[in-house]
């Protein structure tokens, strides 16, 4: 770990974005985002589709690269430097909305993969942490499956355990609840809510307000690339302040 | 009024005119009138070609005897084929030292069976030995000239070992280099794209033959006075890199089918490129482009015998060669028909194989 890295572990911030602008192509699709995420704090961000809010998760953690502005993960400035990107991803876990389990790799393989490979963990201590994560995630007894025998709740939660496996001290949830049948959502948000109750610095993207309602310190509308309004979620849903907010607001709590 | 079961069902079992040998014959063969007809026609039309072929290659075919004129049954000669038989499967590599090659030839079915089947698991070993011993064990027992063995020159070599040889080879050197061109087209750094691109589609552009002349023909006329590869040599080369060029296109269509999702989960894991690509991302290309690097290889094999064309003598042109034998003329028919059966029996294993690999490596998934 770098000296930066080990002097801001002291410090309350977890990530911190300044100015970022990010294109594609012409298409300019975060515009001047500032956000700072103390440790421990959970956020939610919600938006229309298109917004932008995946965009800017996936820039944390270099999936996407931004173009100007500053993105700072735990002390650490994500540049070009391949060796700090790396650092930070080692730091920060993400879970897609399509889960992304390696489908030629049993349930515990996916979970022992990284900690083998990148942190040089020995087989059966990672077999044995892994078998840990699986059970906090209740479903040990698939560990000796493939992805592909699971169903998609399932599936979402082994991916909670993949990541949890490196220690992340973050964790980025990119939609985790959107592509699953409305019957499994309720065991993902469960392993979610738990992970907040632990004092994990999180980000997610979702619509469930329920699960904003519960957990989120803060919640966060962005529109066309821009946060339009962050609040805690009693004043955000009880009295939000833009007329976008509302409008989104009205929407989706409509069919709730 | 609602409806309200209460009771389950119970799993019955399916009719059994569904099921067991006259369920399979009245739904496959026999479903219909007109169905029935066909089969019966079918099975009249099969029967009468197999016995033509049957009746030729074996029931009136002759094996006993040394010359032609032990021939005397209406079917195939199979004594040109017996009285040739060590010219067609070596060569003119000297008798006295054919040992040699069926030495490798057990080394190497050791090698295959080791990486190629269930029984050794752990493959480490077995790769180390077949993609780094194994070819030189075979070069220096082959070529001889150390350890007391004699040379066997190059130009001596022929037959289904030749065949064997310049197949192996092709396959060895192709699969590898055809995956590294296939990242290497899909890079991020243009120049080592540029490469790539270029020399797949300069490849690809020209037939086989315009290869194996060029590197036959043309390439001593362009490197200097006294500097000589071995032909063979040549025609290894010229091999491998057409081969691996089709290959890394086989290899990127298994790449481009991989979803994006995979890689970038392998990196918010914090793999890097080549953990990603030799963890992730390769095993699942491959296994899904199993059955077209399987038709490049079965391509290849067959593909072999156009370095006839460069005065090699493969298993094909030394048959041919011996056919034009004024002793054993009119045996062109029982030429053709052995070396096709050789070819088919390795095909066809190859396609077996590789059919039993993906259904061992069918891990029941959807993404």
């Amino acid at each position: 770990m770098s000296e930066a890295a080990a002097a801001n572990q002291q410090s309350d911030v977890a990530i911190q974005l300044i100015g970022m602008h990010k294109w594609y192509g012409e298409f300019h699709v975060l515009k001047d985002i500032n956000l700072t995420v103390e440790r421990g704090e959970k956020i939610v961000v919600c938006g229309p589709s298109g917004s932008g809010k995946s965009t800017m998760i996936r820039c944390i953690n270099r999936l996407e690269e931004h173009q100007q502005g500053q993105i700072i993960v735990d002390g650490i400035e994500l540049t070009n430097d391949v060796k700090k990107i790396d650092e930070i991803r080692r730091e920060v876990g993400m879970v897609f909305q399509h889960f992304n389990l390696f489908p030629h790799l049993t349930v515990l393989e996916n979970c022992t993969l990284a900690p083998i490979w990148v942190r040089k963990t020995p087989k059966a201590e990672a077999e044995a942490d892994a078998m840990k994560y699986l059970e906090r995630v209740k479903i040990p007894e698939q560990a000796l499956k493939y992805p592909g025998q699971l169903s998609g709740g399932q599936q979402q939660r082994v991916a909670i355990a993949r990541s949890l496996c490196m220690n992340p001290r973050i964790m980025l949830f990119d939609e985790p609840t959107s592509a699953l049948d409305p019957e499994m959502i309720s065991e993902v948000l469960d392993t979610m809510i738990s992970l907040a109750e632990e004092g994990m610095t999180m980000i997610c993207v979702t619509h469930e307000m329920g699960f904003a309602k519960t957990v989120a310190d803060r919640v966060m509308f962005m529109d066309a690339g821009e946060i339009i309004e962050q609040a805690p979620p009693e004043e955000f849903f009880e009295n939000p302040q833009s007329e976008r907010t509302k409008l989104f607001l009205s929407q989706i709590l409509h069919n709730a | 009024m609602a409806i309200v079961k209460t009771e389950r069902h119970e799993d019955m079992p399916p009719p059994v005119s569904q099921t067991g040998v006259i369920g399979w014959l009245r739904e496959n063969l026999f479903s219909s009138p007109l169905n029935g007809l066909l089969t019966l026609i079918s099975i009249y039309v099969a029967w009468v070609a197999l016995s033509g072929i049957i009746n030729y290659a074996f029931i009136h075919a002759n094996f006993a005897g040394e010359t032609r004129a032990d021939c005397t049954d209406s079917g195939a000669c199979w004594v040109f084929i017996k009285a040739r038989f060590g010219q067609i499967m070596y060569g003119f590599y000297p008798p006295e030292e054919r040992w040699r090659v069926d030495v490798g030839y057990v080394l190497g079915a050791i090698g295959l069976f080791a990486i190629l089947s269930d029984v050794v698991k752990n493959k480490k070993w077995p790769a180390v030995y077949m993609f780094g011993v194994y070819p030189v064990i075979c070069f220096f027992l082959f070529s001889g000239g150390y350890f007391g063995l004699p040379t066997v020159e190059t130009s001596e070599w022929g037959g289904l070992f030749l065949t064997l040889v310049l197949a192996s080879v092709s396959i060895f050197v192709a699969l590898p280099l055809g995956i590294v061109l296939a990242l290497g087209r899909r890079s991020d750094m243009p120049i080592v794209r540029m490469l790539c691109v270029g020399f797949i589609e300069l490849i690809r552009g020209v037939p086989l033959i315009t290869v194996l002349f060029m590197a036959s023909v043309m390439l001593p006329l362009f490197l200097p006075e006294g500097v000589n590869f071995d032909k063979l040599l040549r025609a290894l080369v010229g091999m491998s890199l057409f081969s691996a060029a089709y290959m890394a296109e086989v290899v990127r269509g298994g790449l481009q089918a991989i979803p994006k999702g995979q890689l970038e989960a392998a990196k918010t894991l914090g793999l890097g490129y080549w953990q990603a690509m030799a963890l992730i991302i390769l095993p699942q290309a491959l296994k899904i482009s199993i059955p077209s690097i399987v038709n490049t290889f079965i391509g290849l094999f067959k593909d072999t015998t156009l370095v006839l064309i460069i005065g090699l003598l493969d298993l094909l042109s030394i048959v041919k060669a011996g056919t034009t034998d004024k002793e054993w003329v009119g045996m062109a028919t029982e030429g053709y028909v052995f070396v096709a059966a050789v070819f088919w029996v390795f095909c066809f294993s190859m396609s077996r194989y590789s059919i039993w690999l993906e259904h061992k490596l069918h891990t029941g998934h959807k993404r």
